[in-house]
């Protein structure tokens, strides 16, 4: 019994779950990845003054952070109404 | 004026201010004061998170940490600060939409069991009394320090005012009281900053700064390097742990951020699902504005300190007797806080100079210098906590700022105490009485109990932060791993998984509790002795016991999945209601049914 309801739900559901993938990859990425684990070889790049795997640690990642927040926001808006799911 | 004058009138002030605000917003339902009558403007909640999430430990230990760790404090930068983006992405907007008061209720209804919601109640009580401890201490140094009463007072006058607003305003209260705080401790925090960037690097923005370059030239941070390496210490921008801790660490302490329950029952009080999903990223807005000052702060008050005591060390003449700085003429801010004990000085090779280095350097090299110099040691022992504290004296700021700094401080550790102390209240009165022992108590009984069970966990707190088990710092390790490990796993299972079952999610929070629990116990002891010696070779898999969280989380969800495969499905109806979470049409007001 799979009626259309479930159907736009099931879409709606995988909508999200794809915009988060892409998000917590690249939320993953900035922190674990270029503030943690190739922060050694990226602090022989300079951005100004910073090493750049340091500046990733201690200033980009929160940078980062904050986009990415604000553009799954946006991002969710979007997917709502797209799935007739938004609030009024 | 002199400084303790001035400090009680800008404590003062600020302290007529908070409690104008709570008699403007108190609460005159049940759901005003737990979810702030679920009518708040997301940027409103996100300033309030931002000042309930910043607490004293934020505002006064974190950029003193950075400051002795260098690039190692940065798993507190990321950690305290990635936890939003999970927050964000997996927890708030769903939790929202599932509208009802507390978290403990999410559990309960989740898992159609009053069995999990009572663990829930356990773990909230537990990691919320753990945080509010350290921040009644922080209340107590900061009285201590700048307004010279001893520390039982300071306490009473800060229960004394969480108590008003808290009791009287709930969250409402809370809320707009917490807002006139974010404005306090952020004001506080920058002025210096932007001062001691200004000094060194010429750049008004410390972010800038210190990417910046000192007057010779030189960036910042490479003369940092070479003056904390000429001194034997480890370079300012690299670290030194292994890979596998730091990622423990910062997992920790984000998946712990988004557990948090204070933190969480505040997108409670936003009117929409979508206002949820924005209203995380105004609180990593406010929070960002302090966190990415943080590590400048640190890193210049490090350089400031070093270039005071070794002056010698800017030239590169480090081991010259003339280097030192002669203890005779050490400046005022030193004799200051050497009566507090948190700066003390041994002359051990008796030349009356302050040499401070690490004498535990593993360079062969720096160590047979410093022996030809005749050093017989570091003289010279630094709380890191003060570094904060003693900045704007450091760097000879004026009078209004230095107590500028005390009113910041009281309002980041009040703000986040008041914040603890009405999760805690609501998961009595709301969880434990209404929901689980007198299911028929009415509103007016209820908003009552919920008012007492505040009054009672004030004085709790001020108990545990003049007697705290064990040191704060340990302490909050705890809150951190066992928001990680406990609610962060249940919660985010109960959102993304339609077949997770009462068994398995009770299961799993109890593994995630008990291992984490036994594990820090096992290294740090905080009621008993530590069993075995707190060192990488005795920790599993080279963890240490602030990031063994993310390995009670791991348990957690696989302990969870292991036993719903075993026991009885998940009703059909709570897997609609799963259904109904996720998509955020509908979303009413929060409520207690």
């Amino acid at each position: 019994m799979t009626s259309p309801d479930k159907k736009s739900g099931d879409a709606y559901w995988k909508a999200t779950l794809g915009l988060l993938t892409v998000i917590l990859v690249l939320w993953f990425v900035v922190s674990f990845g270029f503030g943690i684990i190739l922060q050694p070889a990226l602090d022989s790049i300079h951005l100004g003054g910073y090493p750049l795997g340091f500046w990733f640690a201690q200033q980009g990642s929160i940078y980062a952070f904050l986009i990415l927040i604000f553009w799954y926001a946006a991002r969710m808006n979007k997917i709502d109404r797209d799935h007739d799911v938004h609030e009024d | 004026m002199d400084l303790k004058t001035l400090t009680f009138i800008v404590v003062g002030l600020s302290f007529a201010l908070y409690i104008g605000v709570a008699i403007w917003a108190r609460a005159g339902s049940t759901s005003d004061f737990y979810v702030a009558g679920g009518g708040v403007h997301p940027v409103v909640n996100g300033m309030a998170t931002a000042a309930d999430w910043m607490s004293a430990a934020s505002f006064i230990s974190m950029a003193g940490l950075i400051a002795f760790l260098g690039y190692g404090g940065s798993v507190y930068l990321m950690g305290w600060t990635g936890g939003y983006v999970l927050l964000a992405v997996l927890l708030a907007p769903y939790l929202r939409k599932f509208g009802k008061f507390t978290v403990p209720q999410f559990i309960g209804d989740r898992y159609y069991s009053n069995g999990a919601r009572l663990v829930a109640v356990i773990c909230l009580i537990f990691i919320s009394f753990t945080y509010v401890a350290g921040q009644m201490r922080g209340v107590g140094i900061v009285f201590s320090r700048f307004l010279e009463v001893d520390i039982v007072t300071g306490l009473l006058v800060g229960m004394g005012l969480v108590f008003f607003y808290a009791v009287l305003g709930g969250m409402k209260g809370v809320t707009y009281t917490q807002v006139a705080q974010y404005c306090v401790l952020i004001f506080a925090y920058m002025v210096p900053a932007i001062f001691i960037s200004l000094n060194l690097t010429g750049n008004v923005f410390p972010q800038l700064g210190l990417g910046g370059s000192v007057a010779s030239g030189e960036p910042f941070l490479a003369k940092l390097d070479m003056v904390v390496h000429d001194l034997g210490f480890q370079e300012y921008t690299s670290g030194n742990k292994s890979y596998i801790d730091v990622i423990a660490i910062t997992f920790a302490l984000m998946a712990g951020t988004a557990g948090l329950p204070h933190v969480i029952v505040r997108f409670f009080t936003v009117p929409k699902v979508k206002d949820a999903r924005s209203s995380a990223g105004w609180a990593l807005v406010f929070i960002s504005i302090l966190y990415t000052t943080a590590p400048a702060v640190g890193a210049m008050a490090r350089y400031n300190l070093h270039s005071t005591v070794t002056p010698g060390v800017l030239s590169g003449e480090v081991f010259a007797p003339e280097s030192a700085l002669s203890y005779e003429a050490r400046p005022d801010w030193m004799k200051r806080w050497e009566a507090t004990k948190l700066i003390k000085f041994e002359d051990k090779n008796g030349d009356g100079r302050i040499q401070y280095y690490n004498d535990k350097s593993k360079d062969a090299d720096f160590m047979a210098k410093a022996e030809a110099a005749g050093w017989k040691g570091n003289e010279l022992t630094v709380d890191r906590d003060i570094m904060v504290l003693a900045n704007p004296e450091i760097a000879k700021l004026p009078d209004w700022v230095i107590a500028l700094v005390a009113a910041g401080g009281i309002a980041a550790a009040l703000s986040t105490a008041a914040g603890l102390l009405l999760v805690i209240s609501a998961a009595i009165s709301h969880d434990l009485m209404k929901g689980i022992l007198t299911p028929d108590l009415s509103e007016k009984a209820e908003l009552l109990a919920g008012r007492l069970a505040a009054a009672v966990a004030v004085c709790v707190a001020g108990y545990l932060g003049y007697n705290p088990p064990g040191f704060v710092a340990q302490v909050v390790a705890f809150a951190f791993g066992l928001a990680c490990a406990s609610l962060f796993p249940t919660i985010l299972l109960g959102i993304f998984s339609k077949t997770m079952n009462k068994e398995g999610a009770i299961a799993g929070m109890l593994t995630g509790l008990i291992f984490t629990f036994c594990y820090i116990l096992y290294f740090k002891g905080i009621f008993i002795t530590p069993m075995a010696e707190n060192i990488p070779a005795n920790w599993l898999f080279g963890i240490s016991p602030e990031g063994i969280g993310s390995v009670g989380a791991v348990l957690n969800m696989a302990v969870a999945f292991i036993v719903s495969k075993v026991t009885a499905p998940c009703p059909e109806h709570i897997q609609h209601l799963v259904e109904d979470i996720r998509t955020p049409r509908g979303a009413g007001a929060a409520t207690g049914h």
